[in-house]
């Protein structure tokens, strides 16, 4: 009798532990299937970044209209990848971690003037200040970008942004900065030739922090092998802190109710080249890529792995939030999808009558809660608040 | 099985006699001890632990809150810019944003190099007093020496910061060292400072349960007022009586390091102008002055205001609103005794450990029993931690106890333990070092305690 107990209860044992098994494979594929995915991403945002600078190394050095438009059809191109590396933000990895690039990469509100002239200013600007810059370098922008005690003024996407745009006073469409502004011989404002160069280095240090972060989650990277070595239910805590962080404190939060409650139409992330709607509907594609696994790469490639989606399903206890967050996932995309429909984002905040950009806000905002449901109901404590 | 069960029972019974044998009172705990914030006690205590948003706010109040921690995170940019909600800084400035000292709603350390006085600024004023019994401001420097700027503009100069060590000892004889701070400043680009210049270091603390301290009502913090010491513990305890700009009174004051301000709407207010050059209704004039406002005052600004009253109120907001940590662990046994230690050295008679709030406007915030050990009112700190300026009613040696609760939660937000007005204590026990004036008898008292007993006391104030 003893011994028919023993054996029971080893094949209970036996099958717990199979299941357990079963289970932790499946979290190692979903982290894999993470990490592969971070990576995509990030390759694509640095290779679209040298793209951008390819042009913008041809278009100084010989500036026409044509290879400023190039110019800035390259950086819209690149932030489309880039929008989608944004779930990969908020749980200190290599991008905002301590010294992450994400404010070099990233930062925002741009400082115009502390870079180049704007209206009323015509020598302001580190562009225009040859007396305290004598020359502009990567060290030089660098140094200047910690002036003020904060690391986000001069350069990354907004930066360039504002070189290729110049500034938005034009209330139905994006700034309006002529190409002769970089034009040597007969050109319009002063000192062409430095904002040339700071254009060049703005974009070679774009790409070179780009490459950073890539290089943390390729195969080898360092903070890949860290990751993948983490206990599989810290790693997908952080995920989900990520994607849940992006949902409703930084998206629905910070870039969508701000700009609303405040009614300042260029109070909104890429106000220069009015792509806020872009920026918008690729951070939400980011939530859903993680959350899904499934990213589609900027040469049409389509990824698909195992999901946190699949982890969740996969447990009795969090099942039925699962199914909550996917139907939550597909309202978003939907209600996002209308607000990128209706760009420019700086003119539907200020006429909404059908309230998309309040919808987009609210879905966003239980998106994210019950992706921390969802997470709690497998044990795992996710806290979703912007810090 | 009984086998098994007798050696659990040893077990039992040799920890209830190690525990009966210790000499260590253990304080009985009280309820919801942990809780220190009440119901806006958080307990996420990872690095966002000073970040967390009040529960029960409506919808108005999510969206003030999000609206406020964007304001106070985002930098402010040089006039003009496109997103013209958020530019006006400077011309002459301290900070470009809130979240720039006080990172991730904590506490500031102090300066490491020469060039970078992030999180420590010096308040500067000259002998006398204005009409609202205000400091007089520096005739070329101003009440704050701003060591940034815009692009084009001066920095008014830098502090040169260096530490004298200073040693002693305890009853048993274990030495320690305290580091003195010295200050030196240069690079004065707008003359020479008043012969009569006076000047206070203050570091940017952590902001956890600031609208719980705003709704404790003035009679329950005036209960503790003991101006002449009546009860001879050698404590005595004032209030500050400062001007309020909004009403155009004098009213007691409660927030800043010498209880210079009395609500957080003017605290911050306050530091927009003064520690970001953003003006705002209530202080609508750059912090220019002297030379300095010959050359700059016609720069272009970011409006009138600056920072526009809803913004204004939505930064308030969010302070206000903001969750205090959870104590952690408050059952074990060290940190009961340090607690019941705490106690019988009589910390607790100026770091008042419970209060309760009365009403506030935002509903969440009233009647909170609540555990942030402060009186809130201003106490002779001694020679050592004098900075020799009076601030209103406070003379040069007083000092507003600075609330405890969340001090333990410095070293997992702001990743240092550095300590008091400009940072000099490198650690809860040279904070503790520190004290004099009032607190002497205290300190003397815990000097003499063993180093076990000390490491208690220790280990309580980083439960907190």
């Amino acid at each position: 009798m003893k011994k028919i107990i023993y054996l029971l209860s080893f094949g209970l044992l036996l099958g717990a532990c199979q299941k357990e098994d079963t289970v932790a494979t499946q979290k190692r594929a979903a982290l894999t299937n993470y990490a592969e995915i971070v990576l995509a991403t990030y390759a694509d945002s640095h290779d679209k970044a040298k793209d951008l600078q390819t042009k913008i190394n041809d278009f100084v050095s010989l500036p026409t209209q044509a290879k400023f438009e190039a110019c800035k059809t390259a950086w819209k191109d690149a932030r489309i990848p880039y929008g989608q590396s944004e779930g990969f933000r908020f749980y200190g990895g290599p991008i905002d971690g301590d010294d992450g690039p994400q404010g070099l990469i990233n930062g925002w509100p741009m400082d115009e003037s502390y870079v180049d002239y704007v209206v009323g200013m015509p020598n302001s600007g580190i562009v225009n200040n040859t007396a305290k810059f004598a020359t502009i370098s990567k060290s030089v922008l660098e140094k200047a970008n910690e002036a003020g005690a904060e690391t986000d003024i001069a350069t990354g996407y907004h930066a360039i942004e504002f070189l290729l745009w110049g500034q938005d006073f034009n209330d139905n469409g994006p700034g309006q900065r002529p190409y002769t502004d970089f034009l040597t011989i007969g050109g319009t404002a002063k000192n062409q030739a430095r904002r040339g160069q700071y254009l060049k280095v703005a974009a070679e240090l774009l790409t070179e922090n780009l490459a950073t972060v890539r290089a943390e989650w390729e195969s080898n990277g360092k903070y890949r092998q860290e990751f993948l070595a983490m206990a599989e239910d810290q790693a997908i805590g952080m995920i989900l802190r990520g994607i849940a962080t992006l949902s409703k404190g930084e998206l629905a939060g910070e870039r969508m109710t701000v700009a609303l409650t405040n009614q300042d139409q260029e109070d909104e992330h890429s106000c220069f080249s009015d792509n806020t709607h872009v920026d918008i509907y690729m951070n939400f594609k980011s939530i859903q890529n993680v959350y899904l696994g499934t990213y589609t790469r900027t040469n049409g490639q389509v990824m698909k792995g195992t999901s946190i989606s699949d982890i969740i399903n996969n447990n009795s206890n969090a099942v039925e939030k699962n199914k909550l967050v996917l139907a939550s996932l597909t309202e978003a995309d939907q209600k996002t999808k209308l607000v990128f429909d209706s760009a420019p984002f700086d003119r539907l905040i200020l006429n909404d009558p059908n309230k998309k950009t309040v919808n987009a806000i609210n879905i966003l905002r239980k998106l994210s809660d019950q992706m921390v449901d969802a997470a709690f109901a497998m044990g795992i404590k996710v806290d979703n608040e912007l810090k | 099985m009984k086998y098994r069960f007798k050696i659990q029972l040893l077990c039992v019974c040799a920890i209830v006699f190690v525990v009966s044998c210790s000499k260590e009172i253990l304080e009985p705990l009280e309820e919801n001890e942990a809780a220190s914030g009440g119901a806006l006690t958080t307990y996420d205590l990872g690095e966002n632990a000073f970040g967390h948003q009040a529960d029960g706010l409506d919808d108005a109040g999510n969206t003030a809150f999000v609206v406020g921690n964007s304001f106070f995170r985002n930098n402010w940019t040089s006039a003009p810019a496109s997103a013209s909600a958020r530019d006006g800084l400077g011309p002459l400035f301290n900070a470009s944003s809130c979240g720039s000292c006080h990172a991730l709603d904590g506490r500031a350390k102090p300066p490491t190099n020469d060039n970078e006085l992030a999180g420590l600024l010096f308040r500067l004023s000259i002998q006398g007093t204005n009409v609202q019994n205000s400091p007089v401001p520096d005739p070329n420097y101003g009440g704050q020496l701003n060591d940034k700027s815009l692009l084009d503009v001066l920095p008014e100069g830098k502090a040169k910061i260096s530490y004298e060590e200073i040693v002693g000892k305890y009853a048993d004889g274990t030495p320690y060292s305290l580091r003195k701070p010295i200050y030196n400043f240069t690079d004065l680009a707008y003359g020479n400072f008043h012969s009569s210049i006076m000047y206070s270091p203050r570091i940017a603390p952590q902001l956890a349960g600031l609208g719980l301290l705003e709704a404790i009502s003035e009679a329950a913090i005036v209960a503790n007022v003991d101006i002449n010491d009546a009860d001879n513990d050698g404590i005595s305890g004032k209030t500050n009586k400062v001007w309020d700009y909004k009403n155009s009174k004098t009213v007691m004051g409660r927030f800043g390091w010498k209880a210079n301000q009395p609500s957080l709407f003017q605290q911050t207010a306050g530091a927009f102008a003064g520690d970001m050059g953003i003006t705002s209704s209530l202080f609508p004039n750059e912090n220019l002055i002297g030379r300095s406002k010959e050359l700059y005052g016609n720069l272009p600004t970011g409006g009138t205001p600056e920072i526009e009253n809803k913004n204004l109120d939505a930064v308030v907001f969010y302070m206000q609103t903001l969750k205090v940590p959870a104590r952690r662990n408050v059952a074990d046994p060290e940190v009961r005794a340090g607690k019941a230690l705490f106690n019988t050295l009589n910390c607790a008679g100026c770091h008042k450990p419970t209060m309760k709030t009365d009403n506030h406007s935002i509903a969440v915030l009233t009647n909170q029993a609540i555990r942030p050990y402060t009186d809130l009112l201003l106490h002779d700190m001694g020679e050592g931690l004098a900075d020799n300026r009076p601030d209103f009613e406070a003379n040069g040696k007083e000092w507003r106890t600075p609330p405890l609760w969340g001090i333990g939660m410095i070293k997992t937000v702001n990743k240092h333990t550095f300590l008091l007005h400009d940072g000099r204590a490198r650690n809860m026990e040279e904070a503790i070092l520190w004290h004099g004036g009032e607190s002497s008898k205290s300190i003397e008292a815990f000097k003499k305690l063993s180093k076990a007993e000390r490491n208690t006391v220790i280990k309580f104030l980083e439960n907190l």
